[in-house]
């Protein structure tokens, strides 16, 4: 049974054996395949038009399901590894032992940002960046110059106190549970958290940093924690709505899974607390 | 390999290769507007200005578009539960970008603030905003026009 645990706790040789399973997907071509659907669906994802990645009620189903997809392929390379979560409220600086070169590696030198040390630096030759918005073939991080810092374990926790799973007009503009999450509105929790990281992680092809996994395993708890304190509070809409993903309608790209059949994780995977 | 522009690759999102047609036809008329920017000033639309700067030295552009803010490219009749993709629609959001020439993909939210592709989780409130702060991310390098090389 896979068991995604808090980064922070994994031992020396299970960080080996995840950034192992990454450099070898990355090595085989099926990583950047993860790069270009997430970059298609952040890209084509409007307020006004259909949605279903991001600024919609299925942002978290959605990102579940694409998560599930990359745990199966990295587990096809080690069965051990599991996707870890980055608890972003409380390993909240760049000397986090996240950001340890026996793990993802730091922060980006100044000026063009260019990781310098750790497995997913240029020098490795293991990481270029093929998907990519602009000439860079190099992973880039800015880490805390982008935005002001990490959100905080209160303002986490206001946004958990919501009690509506997501409202008209189920987009950017929303005020909900979703909407908050995902930081549109509000305190802006995961989307402050793509633009602290800095580099490709404030662009489209985010997942080309290893450390997208890590902050969308910690959103994907946040929503199983906010299911948890509100048990009478379900997906919403549930009924069809123009453009957006209602509760029974399959989501694309798999066209074979709903939002009903991801709201329980537990089939899939257990988080360690 | 066809060379087209990032936004319209990117609308076809699951990869399906339909409207490449649409795609080399929107090509074509995006030469033709680049070309004659001053034809567009004050045309309607998103309702902002025109600019044409040089910024950190980068030649940041934007003007609206004929689109008038619709969205024009991104027809109905999607069910939420179809598949396919996009059809390689793209989406007209009354204005555009473009830095040393190339389009910067943005995206106008409900709100009315923008996103570009290259500060997608930021917003700015209006795309001159957006322009200078892809000048500076991008730190010099090129915006890359995608190649389609794959399904």
């Amino acid at each position: 049974m896979t068991v995604r645990k808090n980064q922070s706790a994994l031992t020396r040789t299970e960080k080996r054996r995840f950034v192992d399973a990454l450099l070898e997907l990355k090595r085989s071509g099926r990583y950047d395949e993860f790069v270009t659907t997430h970059n298609g669906f952040i890209m084509s994802d409007t307020d006004q038009g259909e949605r279903v990645g991001h600024r919609s009620p299925s942002f978290l189903p959605w990102h579940r399901r694409f998560l599930i997809d990359f745990e199966r392929q990295l587990q096809e390379v080690d069965p051990e590894v599991a996707l870890p979560y980055w608890d972003w409220t409380v390993d909240r600086t760049p000397s986090a032992s996240l950001w340890a070169d026996d793990f993802l590696g730091g922060s980006g030198r100044p000026g063009d940002g260019k990781v310098m040390s750790g497995r997913f630096a240029e020098a490795s030759g293991a990481w270029e960046i093929n998907i990519r918005v602009d000439q860079r073939p190099y992973l880039r991080r800015a880490l805390g110059t982008g935005a002001r810092q990490l959100p905080t374990r209160a303002e986490v926790d206001a946004v958990l106190a919501m009690p509506v799973y997501d409202a008209s007009p189920w987009n950017s503009a929303s005020t909900s549970f979703r909407n908050h999450l995902e930081g549109w509105r509000g305190a802006n929790l995961h989307n402050r958290v793509h633009v602290w990281v800095g580099g490709q992680m404030t662009t489209g092809v985010s997942p080309n940093d290893p450390v997208f996994w890590l902050h969308h395993a910690f959103v994907d708890k946040l929503w199983a924690d906010w299911q948890a304190r509100h048990p009478d509070s379900g997906y919403l809409p549930t009924t069809r709505t123009r453009n957006v993903v209602s509760l029974h309608d399959t989501m694309r790209p798999w066209n074979d899974v709903t939002p009903a059949d991801m709201l329980d994780h537990t089939p899939y995977y257990t988080f360690d607390a | 390999m066809p060379e087209i522009s990032r936004r319209r690759v990117l609308g076809m999102s699951a990869g399906t290769f339909a409207g490449l047609a649409v795609a080399a036809t929107a090509a074509v008329n995006a030469t033709a507007a680049k070309a004659a920017p001053s034809e567009r000033q004050g045309s309607q639309g998103s309702g902002l200005e025109a600019f044409d700067e040089v910024y950190q030295g980068r030649r940041i552009q934007g003007a609206p578009t004929r689109g008038a803010g619709s969205h024009g490219g991104h027809g109905g009749g999607h069910g939420s539960g179809h598949g396919g993709g996009h059809g390689g629609q793209a989406h007209d959001f009354g204005y555009a970008v473009h830095l040393d020439g190339d389009e910067l993909h943005i995206m106008r939210n409900a709100d009315g603030t923008w996103i570009s592709v290259v500060n997608h989780y930021e917003t700015f409130a209006t795309p001159r905003q957006l322009a200078r702060a892809a000048v500076t991310e991008l730190h010099g390098a090129d915006l890359v026009p995608l190649v389609l090389t794959s399904a």
